[in-house]
């Protein structure tokens, strides 16, 4: 069936089971392969997209259900001012290791930081624990969450 | 204190050892000849092209799979070129062994391995320039020195850029790698600074980058459902219903070709049911459709309380093969002044990758063109060439950039599904496996069981240990990374030693997880000797200097190729600075709150750990800090990745106590996604302070050494802090983990 889904500020109709989650429809049908698979089950956070705003795992959200909400991805997450900060961050700091699940990192901290522009370790430790990193990349992802947040960072190496 | 290598592991090293001079030149320069036309970029070699404009392209040989080897080796290449950093691009390489020499990554080996080809390879390009610009400005190569991508005549202030040189270098006899010259290390201007993942930028904007992320025109997209016990074979199922879903454009059943009776991701194609649709996700819902019967093979009864049930029984009796015997055990156990008992044991381990196996193939012609995130593309060639009857020349593999690798993607099982279903289907395909087929087929971390006894003399020395190991596999062979090496410390620091094993028979594959055969062996052995210390009523730091500086028993000489002597030198110095830095004995701690310590050689390296831990009623053991002194020789290479190594390889072992265990029942495995199989989070991630101590010359790999203290660290901790020992892994069978999703 057309679904009309707006991504990253550009309207799309596509066509798709209205069951299909929202990751896939992203991925496969609009080629935007930033969010990644990695549970399926809303378990870690590697698909996690922005729906107006509000961080959320697009691997459990039917594309139905995102009606005319404004969807942003990491793909487009470089247009607010607070995602840029935190890509600028996670590059200073030199987080990723394999990288996979870093895209739904920033998704979670951009959120973090519209909602908490100053988060202390126990901010963090709560709103970023739904984002698994395999690689646990975790001391240097708190450390660009502080970075992004103009905290004076401490040098490690 | 290593372990035996497994066979491939071991012929490597003598096939490169064989090649003379301490070197590992696996691969030969050949001149490549003039400049490309459209580009006017001219290569030096398989490894170095220079662009006019002086941007030069570094190609990074070994699969990057998160250990940042991708940014590592073509620092190397750029240090002995003597070029800018900044003008330095990389790009993957093909696989092309010729070219390349070997191409994988598996057992912390591509910097000790690669570390002086790669000097070499850019100290030939240098060699290069340098000739063409001694040509150009009729001077002596002696004269000129070379400095940020310039060759420069200091007498007569005159100099050449390497991208005004390089389309004419690129016409120079290739030098020969064993006779060029390297750079003085105290010269390094890139190698040993922090230097940022080459890939970062795709990474934060989300560019694919990822053997998921690969498209290829015309793709269609497969999912594959394989028995739950490894080597069933499909008896019967509904193909039809599963045709008639929506977008599905095939469905068939694979007959495999695991031969019976042999277990391992490497020895065949295993079967099960196919399904290619127009989407991935059609694929996924028409299989839920799928009704299958499986023939099952007898490791179908398998368990792992049965496995603990036999362990046990074994356990009694006397190992049925051993593995090293120093003195005499039982006479010293009989003069002992005292006696330590205890029993170990850890789980299976899945590596759960975060990015779940997946591989793209395209067949046509009779050629078969594969993308992958492979550890080791020349062993998925190896399998694919043989059970698709294909010549190894037809056969191209495209590494791509891994989302984990951890061991994982060492074996080629998707890699070679992929390529069966593409040529059923004629059309590429990417195959991608769900995070339960992931977890459910994987090469396990093998579980095991130890059974210790030590003696103590009167002054509380250890004079003697033995160990009964119960493991898996047969015919006194043990199955994929279940070994116990003769080496394993602290042989040869115990003048009565005796290390045995008994098998069992195992139908679930098992391989290599970061740290192979150490990432167990060091947790049951680091936490007896700590159980040994605390009976002997010393400080755990005091006894195990002691027990270091001591050699009771000379080192066999060791085997070319061999694993590679302990120097308790080494050691030693890493506990004293990690100690320093951790302020053992010297703060003083809340009650509940206590410091442990371990340290464990291995994949060359030497680290040592300080865990610091509070345990309290009704709450879930808290890991407060973990500080980590690593000695992986004179170099760092690239300090940032190197410490994101450390922290991931350290909170890698941090998830697996606080929780990670592989259950199997019925032949299969029980768990299937991160509920049930909890990886660690943010919340339960402490501090990890890295100190590196450099001593010696040749820099060794680090993806994986500093794993093997972290468990023993924390339980030596745990013990410290509340009294409770830990002898079974993951913690929360005693205690509260807080691991739960
Ligand atoms: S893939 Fe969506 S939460 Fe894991
Ligand atoms: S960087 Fe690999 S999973 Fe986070």
């Amino acid at each position: 069936m057309a679904i009309s889904l707006t991504v990253n500020g550009t309207t799309h109709t596509v066509d798709v089971d209205e069951a299909t989650p929202l990751l896939w429809v992203l991925r496969d049908v609009l080629d935007l392969k930033g969010s990644k698979y990695g549970c399926g089950s809303g378990l870690c956070g590697a698909c996690t997209v922005h729906i107006n705003g509000v961080a959320t795992r697009s691997c459990v959200t039917p594309v139905a259900g995102v009606g005319d909400s404004a969807v942003t991805t990491i793909e487009g997450i470089s247009q607010n001012p607070i995602g840029q900060k935190v890509q600028e961050a996670w590059l200073e700091i030199d987080v990723a290791q394999c990288g996979y699940c870093q895209a739904g990192q920033i998704m979670s901290a951009t959120a973090l930081l519209e909602k908490t522009p100053k988060p202390t370790d126990a901010d963090i430790d709560m709103h970023m624990s739904g984002n698994i990193c395999r690689c646990a990349t975790y001391n240097r992802i708190r450390t660009a969450i502080k970075a992004a947040a103009g905290e004076p960072v401490k040098k490690e190496a | 204190m290593n372990f035996d290598h497994t066979a491939s592991r071991r012929s490597f090293l003598k096939a490169s050892a064989a090649t003379g001079g301490g070197l590992l030149l696996s691969f030969k320069l050949a001149p490549l000849g003039s400049a490309d036309a459209t580009t006017g970029e001219a290569a030096l070699s398989a490894f170095i092209r220079v662009s006019p404009d002086g941007i030069v392209t570094i190609a990074a040989k070994n699969p990057e799979i998160g250990q940042g080897i991708k940014t590592s080796l073509p620092m190397i290449i750029a240090e002995e070129l003597d070029v800018d950093w900044k003008d330095v691009r990389v790009e993957t390489a093909d696989v092309d062994a010729e070219k390349f020499g070997v191409q994988s990554a598996g057992g912390s080996t591509s910097i000790p391995r690669n570390w002086d080809n790669m000097r070499r390879v850019g100290a030939a390009g240098r060699q290069m320039l340098v000739a063409t610009a001694a040509k150009a400005l009729r001077v002596p190569e002696s004269e000129l020195t070379t400095a940020s991508g310039k060759v420069i005549h200091a007498a007569s202030g005159r100099s050449l850029t390497y991208g005004a040189l390089a389309d004419r270098a690129a016409k120079e006899k290739a030098p020969d790698l064993a006779k060029v010259t390297l750079k003085d290390p105290k010269t390094f201007k890139i190698v040993g600074v922090a230097t940022k993942d080459v890939d970062g930028p795709s990474i934060v904007h989300g560019k694919p980058l990822y053997g998921i992320d690969v498209s290829v025109p015309g793709m269609l997209y497969a999912t594959y459902e394989k028995c739950p016990v490894f080597g069933g074979t499909v008896k019967s199922c509904n193909l039809d219903d599963v045709k008639n879903v929506p977008g599905v454009k095939h469905a068939f059943v694979v007959q495999g070709t695991i031969p019976p009776g042999e277990v391992g991701l490497n020895v065949g194609l295993s079967g099960g049911v196919a399904i290619v649709a127009d989407t991935w996700w059609q694929a996924s819902v028409a299989r839920r459709t799928l009704r299958i019967e499986w023939n099952l093979p007898d490791s179908a009864t398998q368990s792992s309380q049965g496995f603990a049930a036999r362990a046990a029984q074994l356990a009694k009796q006397t190992p049925e093969v051993s593995i090293r015997k120093d003195g005499d055990v039982d006479a010293a156990f009989k003069g002992a002044a005292k006696i330590i008992e205890a029993s170990y044991s850890y789980p299976f381990l899945s590596h759960a990758t975060m990015e779940p196996q997946n591989s793209t193939a395209h067949f046509k012609d009779g050629k078969l063109e594969i993308w992958t995130p492979t550890q080791n593309p020349a062993n998925g060639s190896a399998i694919i060439t043989r059970t698709l009857g294909l010549a190894a020349k037809d056969v191209t593999i495209h590494m791509v950039r891994a989302g984990g690798g951890f061991g994982r993607r060492s074996s080629p099982d998707a890699m070679l599904e992929a390529s069966w279903i593409a040529k059923e289907v004629g059309v590429p395909v990417k195959l991608v496996w769900t995070r339960e087929d992931d977890m459910r087929h994987d090469c396990y971390r093998p579980g095991g069981f130890h059974n210790f006894k030590a003696g103590l003399d009167a002054q509380g020395k250890l004079i003697a240990l033995s160990d009964h190991f119960v493991s898996y596999g047969k015919n006194g062979q043990f199955a994929s990374m279940a070994m116990m090496g003769s080496s394993t410390f602290p042989a040869e620091f115990v003048p009565n030693l005796s290390l045995g094993t008994s098998l069992m028979p195992l139908g679930t594959p098992t391989g290599p997880l970061r740290a192979p055969g150490s990432n167990a062996l060091a947790f049951v052995f680091q936490s007896f000797l700590d159980e040994v210390a605390h009976a002997s009523g010393r400080d755990p730091l005091d006894f195990h200097l002691d027990l270091l500086a001591e050699r009771r028993i000379a080192t066999a000489a060791p085997a070319a190729g061999g694993a590679p002597v302990f120097k308790p030198e080494r050691m030693s110095a890493a506990l004293k600075l990690v100690a320093e830095k951790a302020g053992w004995g010297k703060r003083s701690l809340p009650k509940g709150t206590a410091l442990g310590l371990a340290y464990y050689f291995s994949h060359q390296g030497y680290v040592a750990h300080v865990a610091e831990v509070t345990v309290a009623a009704n709450a879930p053991v808290a890991i407060n800090k973990i500080w980590v002194v690593a000695d992986v020789g004179g170099h760092i290479v690239n300090p940032s990745g190197a410490v994101n190594q450390v922290q991931g390889a350290v909170l890698d072992g941090v998830g697996q106590i606080l929780g990670q265990e592989i259950t199997i029942a019925k032949g299969g495995v029980v768990e299937g996604n991160f509920d049930t199989f909890p990886l660690l989070r943010m919340r339960q991630a402490p501090p990890v302070e890295v100190h590196f101590l450099k001593s010696e010359a040749n820099p060794t790999g680090l993806g994986e050494p500093a794993l093997p203290p972290t468990l023993p660290a924390i339980a030596n901790a745990v013990f410290a802090a509340s009294g409770q020992r830990i002898r079974d892994v993951p913690l929360n069978k005693v205690f509260r983990s807080g691991a739960a999703a």
